[in-house]
């Protein structure tokens, strides 16, 4: 067991390197109002969160992470640009399912993160960049993805705007999006909504039912999507390797998917802005589908740093772009932000070995 | 001694002495049947502890009892992690209970997961909140419905009369146990073709950490319970 003062030293130590990279450190409560959270997150929150009750306040969640306030507390009033450092605990349940794994995960740990609130196009790679700094020392693997590419993907898939949002409202769940993408690559069958004699009861009322059902029907009048784009977005799906390499591949993929040619050239810039950074884009990995398995409200760029070797671990670093994130918690301002965390306590296993 | 836990009440504790005593092991309460104390017959170091059917898996998983009789769904509702806790030794074959998700009768346009996915997307948009789940199995409903990526929902507790808070407006669905489908219909529900949850029966169940021991062994010998589903 690695002391708390030793994990914390290490935190210290990143807070450092932020700050001296230009950040404010802030600290958000540890206490945070679950309505926000809920909304964002659904069920899922209450699987992930410790929430508890408060006589006055009504329903507490202990800080599952730290962004959500961060982007609160910039929204009510911070500069722009603004750069925010913090230190702290975070809470997570951590419930396995039916077996418990020998070595369970933490249900508390440090996290040490970095928000950039920035309309300046280089921000993703001044993030990336400090974390890569910060991190060189360790030896890990870095990843990218970018939601940028799949979220054009699916916009420029010729299908009715219906069928598009429902698309892009479950990028983040693969079985659910195949099995849209299947059944709209089919002709619909025609659906039968037999009568009952159910009194209606419920607050779903009748005109949203009559709504979707001729949603439904007005599907069937439309032309089903031609194989060759299931095919292509499989293929945009599948693209990982070096940096430059999959670039290369997105660019000859962007020939027949016009919709990602101008987020293909912005990945395309921000590997320039890595490489003026000291980065070399060479020895990083890029993933089109990193995103899908990180948190919903990344909508652009995304990063990981894994320990090689440690399979069993979350990873050391993460972060990603949250443009929407602003745009939900701001009630009509926005902003592009761009962020990430790194958990010192995983960074202090590996100082030990 | 080997404790088992039996629960305490109603047809679930008689159908529970039946089952054991078809196996020649007679359980039986003490004095009157407000004592919560009972008395085993035809085997050596057991003794009987009556309880709440929904007290036992903790119990189990904590090691004050050795063997219990409950409802699946109970054992994965109440132990995260239930398998590291507990071990399924037999089937009873009653106390057969449904856990299923139903909606209103009347949503003529919802089938199945994907109806229902598309409606609570929809549901959100229009209402401004999530479409909520009234249920008290919050742990398994949770899991079944991450697994089949449904979201835009939200889970409401409900400890009772569950299948009134529609009509309440206090959930759009719900998920409960049913063994007949009755009361679901009766309160103008339907369950989805593909919304069963879990099936559930009464189970005979032993600690992880008991279920090894000799005496334990010999007692599910003596029951007739096959050895290969000892330490399952």
């Amino acid at each position: 067991m690695i002391p708390r003062t030793a994990k914390a030293a290490v935190g210290r130590r990143i807070l450092d390197a932020f700050t001296a990279a230009g950040a404010a450190e802030v600290a958000p409560d540890v206490l945070l109002p679950s309505a926000t959270l809920l909304d964002l997150y659904g069920e899922d929150i209450r699987a992930r969160a410790y929430l508890t009750t408060d006589p006055v306040r009504g329903e507490v969640v202990l800080r599952p992470d730290f962004t959500v306030p961060v982007v609160q507390m910039h929204m009510a009033g911070g500069a722009d640009p603004a750069r925010y450092c913090y230190l702290g605990e975070v809470f997570r349940k951590q419930d396995h399912g039916d077996t418990r794994p020998a070595q369970p995960r933490d249900n508390e740990y440090l996290q040490a993160g970095f928000e950039l609130f920035s309309r300046d196009r280089r921000a993703d790679a001044e993030v990336f960049a400090l974390f890569h700094g910060i991190l060189a020392p360790y030896r890990l693997s870095a990843t990218i993805g970018d939601m940028d590419l799949i979220l054009d993907a699916v916009a420029g898939l010729p299908l009715s705007d219906a069928r598009r949002a429902i698309l892009a409202h479950h990028i983040w769940r693969p079985t659910r999006f195949a099995r849209l993408l299947d059944r709209f690559s089919a002709p619909v069958a025609p659906r039968h909504f037999a009568v009952n004699d159910a009194p209606w009861t419920g607050l779903r009322g009748v005109p949203e039912m009559d709504a979707r059902i001729e949603r439904l029907e007005s599907h069937r009048a439309e032309p089903t999507l031609p194989a060759i784009w299931h095919k292509r977005l499989q293929r945009l799906f599948a693209v990982a390797g070096p940096a430059p390499e999959a670039l290369d591949e997105l660019r000859v993929l962007a020939d027949h998917m016009p919709a990602i040619a101008e987020a293909t050239e912005r990945l395309a810039a921000r590997l320039r802005d890595l490489g003026a950074l000291g980065v070399d884009p060479g020895t990083i990995h890029f993933d089109a589908s990193h995103g899908r398995q990180t948190m919903e409200y990344y909508d652009g760029f995304t990063f990981s740093f894994t320990a090689p070797g440690r399979a069993d671990w979350p990873p050391v670093a993460s972060g990603g772009r949250y443009d929407a994130l602003t745009a939900v918690l701001g009630q009509g301002a926005a902003i592009p932000a761009v962020g990430g965390i790194i958990r010192p306590g995983l960074l202090a296993e590996l100082d030990r070995c | 001694m080997l404790k088992l836990g039996v629960p305490s009440k109603g047809r679930l504790m008689e159908q529970t002495f039946d089952w054991f005593a078809a196996r020649g092991v007679r359980l039986s309460r003490n004095g009157s049947d407000r004592e919560y104390a009972g008395a085993v017959e035809g085997a050596e170091g057991v003794s009987l502890v009556m309880l709440s059917a929904g007290e036992i898996p903790r119990e189990l998983a904590a090691g004050r009892i050795q063997l219990g009789v409950t409802g699946t769904d109970l054992v994965r509702e109440k132990l995260a992690g239930w398998r590291s806790d507990v071990v399924e030794l037999a089937p009873m074959g009653f106390g057969h209970a449904d856990l299923v998700l139903a909606v209103p009768a009347c949503w003529r346009d919802c089938e199945d997961l994907d109806d229902l996915a598309s409606i609570a997307r929809d549901f959100r948009l229009s209402h401004g909140f999530r479409l909520r789940i009234a249920t008290k199995y919050h742990r398994l409903v949770r899991a079944f419905l991450s697994a089949h990526e449904v979201a835009d929902y939200q889970l409401v507790d409900s400890q009772g009369a569950t299948e009134g808070t529609v009509l309440n407006h206090s959930a759009e669905a719900i998920a409960d146990i049913t063994s007949s489908g009755e009361t679901l219909r009766a309160n103008h529900l339907k369950v989805l073709s593909d919304g069963l949850i879990h099936a559930s029966q009464a189970t005979l169940l032993a600690g992880r950490a008991a279920a090894e021991t000799p005496d334990l062994r010999a007692f599910a010998d003596r029951l007739g319970i096959p050895r290969d589903l000892h330490a399952v």
